[in-house]
């Protein structure tokens, strides 16, 4: 074996750990790490591992619940469905690996999540991703956008897990570190979930998947844990390779496996690789384990304990199972063509004790490596820049006379333009379980052989966030789970994805406090429990941090699979109604960005109990088959989600005419983004019905006009407004994203 | 109808086939391991699913035509027996040398997945018997190797020999070239050898074959095998 390193300061500076810390380590180990031990902390006392400046403000959020079979703490949390069955779902950021290598870094972190929900036993049955990218004419855009298109598309479709919607923005905000957040759900059966755990002594642990490699080593600790700066193309080696083909493999394998009851444990290896599988199954189990590196399977020879026990290789899972069974393991493991060995067991003495030819190279108790990072304790302060932009006074912004102009802008806009060039690239149908296809505000799955649907969206509206942090996340719960009622589904859980800047800066943790707590209040108030999470900080290049964006996507169920609504208008000559009101508000709007290049003002108001009215008449609307469409309002307000309605229309063309009546400002009426709003379509002969049963609760409820013609014409007090040929206006809309991203220049 | 569906590792619209041909179309269907050379001749249909067999690594389907159930079906396949080779499945059979031509990368460059419309060529095959002449199909597609290449003369071969299945096409059955969405030659979508017991296509008839959606347009194409029995 090679000499090791000497443990110096800079040693331990370049480890990403501080001189306090590693004082703590000696404290806490009673003598020296090596340079093996000191690798595993650096990786494990990590922000990304650690959630050392996290944990304390996450304990706010409501994680309980009569459907919750696990809450936050393993790989991905568990909801029940009924019928015997589970979600399994988690959303998780993999935003610096994309940034530098967007290919590879977007398809590794599908990889990850995937991997993440079927260690709990759950077939993957959908994906979702919500990417941010910096603003159109940053050069670096398009390259990214579409390495990072293909990188999920070639990842995802090769494992055949449909990836059935998400979200894709751009600001330049992202300019110098993009989000690419990647969320998976799985099915499992309620009685079978497995946890990431060793059991009792004697246990064998075995190595599943690919090879190990050099690849990945330190992607967590200096990679995912720091800011951006001038060196970060250097980083590009701590950048994993995908290899789809062995997670489909992986998939199967696994879940065959796993339908034995001889299988204790399994634990995936993802950021810090062995190390954190290994530490923290022995540690949540409070047992010990013994493991022999020399019998890992390598990509390469030459590797250290150290390289191999930091490698971030991917595909690869632990798994510990009762002796006796480990010729039956390897023989169905073999039979997917994949590598597995026996690598360690469990014992009696505690802590870790890891071997590599013949001699011990770690000795370590479990709980320091683990747990025994620092809670920060970071300071929280209310940023300056809040006062600056919080004011917006609409007497200063010049209204059109005619809203045509903005109209087209706006469609054209690819925060609004159909993502039809990005999801195209996703085998969006594959298993078919697809009911409702990407483009909706929700996508929608049935459970095969139940009666039941499961709905998924995901969500968030940085902008919103960045002028009122606490406001902009109780926002993006609300239009997430509004999106599902749009569906006809009921939220029963959420997994969150909180990626914000320098945790180091007080300004930054004041930011993350407020949206975990505007997360929080209002999950508690919708009665929705937090399931399953994370954590990405250090989204700053250079000092500039990111909008906060507290990404959140919440699951739905739909009992009645048939009972399914979808955005399009059905039918000609059917009425348009709004649920809800629209009040003067165009703080933080698109319209307000794309016309007049500001970000100002304060995010529309949310009532969360209107909010909550307006979810439940729509979903009994659904129930009672009343209406034909639904469809929430959100970026580009009313106008544009009338369009959307009209554009998803099964008929190639249809137009629409609303009729309205207001005093408010006409662009405030027609392109603000006040919340609570949906627009649905229905036959008119039940008009009076609906205007009934929207009486009883009290919502707001008014017939706005009528579909069909070839025009979308919008009237205001009985003015024109707007009036654009309806073929004309969709192509724009469909045409302009895929345009953007294709150009060579 | 006894039905073989083949899974190869990496395949993964082995599910689906299956879903149609068991749960809604009521068929006798069997899974068939890639790994195992077993006699076919009781089976009346073998299916070579959509996916990515072997990760599609070195070209789609190039490894997969070397897996032992090949050795199987090669045979079954000359004695008559009824292939049909889905996305995936086509290029298997491609390779494998069972249908003539080529599928090379999308004009696009990218990854399609999306309906497309198309066009019922010949109906005098037992795959698309039950469909009608020039009847036009609306389907979907998902890949990134599809677009058909074959020279001219073989072509015109093919086509006088009813060889050509499918032309991708517009709503109303006009074959034109914003029609075609991956650069086929003569918009060929799919076709079958000169005896007509094997086929290739790049659509998914499984993925519209189940009631639960308003379009089923891909039944047609199974129950013309099992109007054969």
């Amino acid at each position: 074996m090679q000499n090791e390193p000497e443990i110096t300061a800079q040693l331990v500076k370049d480890h990403g750990l501080t001189g306090e810390e590693y004082r703590r380590i000696l404290d806490l180990i009673g003598r020296k790490p090596n340079f093996t031990e000191l690798g595993i902390f650096s990786v494990m006392w990590s922000e990304h591992c650690s959630y050392k400046s996290s944990r304390p403000f996450l304990k706010k959020l409501p994680t309980e619940g009569p459907r919750v079979l696990q809450g936050p703490g393993e790989n991905a949390g568990v909801v029940d469905i009924g019928d015997g069955l589970a979600v399994v779902f988690k959303i998780e950021s993999h935003n610096h690996p994309s940034f530098i290598e967007p290919h590879q870094g977007a398809a590794t972190g599908v990889g990850g999540i995937m991997r993440d929900v079927f260690t709990m036993g759950a077939r993957p049955i959908a994906l979702m991703d919500s990417l941010r990218f910096g603003e159109l004419d940053d050069p670096r855009t398009r390259f990214l956008l579409n390495g990072v298109v293909d990188g999920i598309s070639n990842y995802g479709n090769c494992t055949g897990v449909p990836t059935v919607g998400g979200e894709v923005y751009f600001d330049s905000c992202y300019n110098g570190n993009i989000l690419v957040n990647a969320f998976c759900l799985g099915l499992a059966k309620s009685d079978s979930i497995f946890l990431a755990k060793a059991g009792g002594v004697g246990n064998l642990i075995l190595y599943v998947g690919s090879k190990t490699g050099r690849d990945g080593i330190h992607g967590a600790s200096l990679l995912a844990s720091s800011e951006f700066d001038d060196t970060t193309e250097d980083k590009r080696p701590t950048v994993q390779v995908g290899d789809p083909f062995t997670e489909k493999l992986l998939i199967e394998a696994c879940l065959e496996i796993m339908e034995f009851d001889w299988v204790v444990g399994v634990q995936d290896m993802g950021a810090a690789g062995l190390t954190s599988s290994s530490f923290e199954m022995a540690h949540r189990s409070q047992a010990g384990v013994r493991m022999d590196l020399s019998k890992v399977p390598l990509r390469e020879e030459g590797m250290t304990p150290y390289e191999i026990l930091l490698s971030e290789s991917q595909e690869r899972m632990l798994f510990v199972i009762e002796p006796g069974n480990e010729e039956e393991a390897i023989a169905i493991l073999e039979k997917w063509g994949l590598d597995a060995a026996i690598i360690g067991e469990v014992i009696e003495e505690p802590g870790v004790h890891i071997e590599f030819e013949g001699k011990e190279v770690v000795n370590l108790p479990t709980f320091p490596v683990v747990d025994g990072a620092l809670d920060l304790k970071r300071e929280t302060q209310r940023p300056e820049y809040l006062d600056k932009v919080g004011q917006l006074n609409l007497t200063e912004l010049p209204e059109p006379a005619r809203g045509d102009k903005a109209f087209t802008k706006l469609l054209a806009c690819p925060n609004i333009a159909s993502k039809e060039w990005v999801y195209e690239q996703y085998d969006h149908m594959v298993r078919l379980n697809t009911l409702v296809l990407p483009g909706s505000d929700a996508a929608v799955l049935r459970i095969k052989d139940t009666d039941k649907a499961v709905a998924i969206s995901v969500d968030c509206n940085s902008r919103f966030c960045y002028l009122d942090p606490y406001e902009g996340a109780a926002i993006a719960v609300a239009e997430s789970c509004r999106n599902l009622s749009c569906s006809g589904a009921t939220p029963i859980g959420l997994t969150n994805c909180l990626n914000f800047g320098n945790p180091e800066k007080p300004e930054i943790m004041w930011q993350f406090e407020q949206a975990v707590q505007g997360i929080g209040d209002t999950c508690l108030y919708f009665d929705i429990p937090v399931v399953s999470g994370n954590v990405s900080l250090y989204n700053e290049t250079k000092g500039e941090a990111i909008f906060p964006t507290p990404t959140v996507a919440v699951v739905g169920l739909i009992e009645d699979q048939t009972k399914v609504m979808t955005q399009g208008f059905k039918k000609s000559g059917h009425c348009i109604g709004l649920i809800g009101f629209t009040m003067e508000e165009l703080g933080g709007s698109e319209y307000l960005k794309v016309l007049f290049d500001k970000n100002e003002g304060k995010p529309p108001v949310l009532d969360r109990k209107h909010e909550k009215q307006v979810q439940e008449f729509c979903r009994e609307l659904i129930q009672k088959g009343l209406i034909q469409s639904a469809h929430d309002c959100s970026e580009g307000g009313l106008a544009i989600a009338v369009a959307e309605s009209c554009f998803s229309s099964p008929e190639e063309a249809m137009g629409a005419t609303l009729n309205l009546e207001s005093t408010i400002r006409g662009d405030a009426l027609l392109f603000g983004e006040s919340h609570s709003r949906i627009v649905i379509s229905f036959p008119e002969e039940l008009t009076d019905q609906i205007e009934d049963l929207a009486l009883g609760y009290p919502v707001d409820f008014s017939l706005i006009g009528k579909t069909g013609g070839s025009q979308f014409t919008a009237t205001i007090n009985g003015e024109e407004y707007i009036k654009q040929d309806i073929g004309t206006i969709k192509e724009i809309w469909k045409t302009s994203l895929g345009r953007y991203a294709g150009q060579t220049t | 109808m006894k039905c073989g569906i083949v899974v190869f590792p990496g395949s993964n619209c082995d599910h689906d086939c299956y879903h149609i041909l068991k749960n809604i179309l009521k068929q006798d269907t069997h899974w068939l391991w890639h790994k195992d050379s077993i006699d076919l001749s009781s089976f009346d249909l073998v299916v070579l699913p959509g996916g990515f067999s072997y990760g599609d690594y070195l070209r789609a389907g190039a490894i997969s035509r070397f897996s032992p159930i090949m050795n199987s079906v090669i045979p079954f396949a000359e004695k008559g027996g009824k292939v049909l080779g889905i996305c995936n499945g086509f290029q298997i059979l491609l390779e494998s040398g069972l249908l003539p031509g080529a599928l090379m990368q999308n004009h696009t460059r990218k990854f399609i997945c999306k309906n497309v419309y198309v066009r019922v060529e010949s109906t005098n095959t037992p795959f698309t018997q039950e469909c009608q002449d020039k009847s036009v199909l609306d389907i979907p597609i998902a890949h990134h190797q599809g677009s058909y290449y074959i020279d001219h003369h073989s072509l015109i071969d093919m086509e006088e020999k009813g060889q050509i299945l499918f032309r991708y096409c517009d709503s109303k059955g006009n074959i034109t070239d914003s029609s075609n969405p991956n650069g086929s030659v003569g918009s060929v979508a799919g076709v079958c050898n000169e005896q007509k017991n094997v086929m290739g296509m790049m659509p998914h008839p499984e993925r519209c074959s189940d009631p639960l959606w308003p379009n089923i347009d891909g039944q047609s194409i199974f129950n013309s095998l099992i109007a054969q029995g």
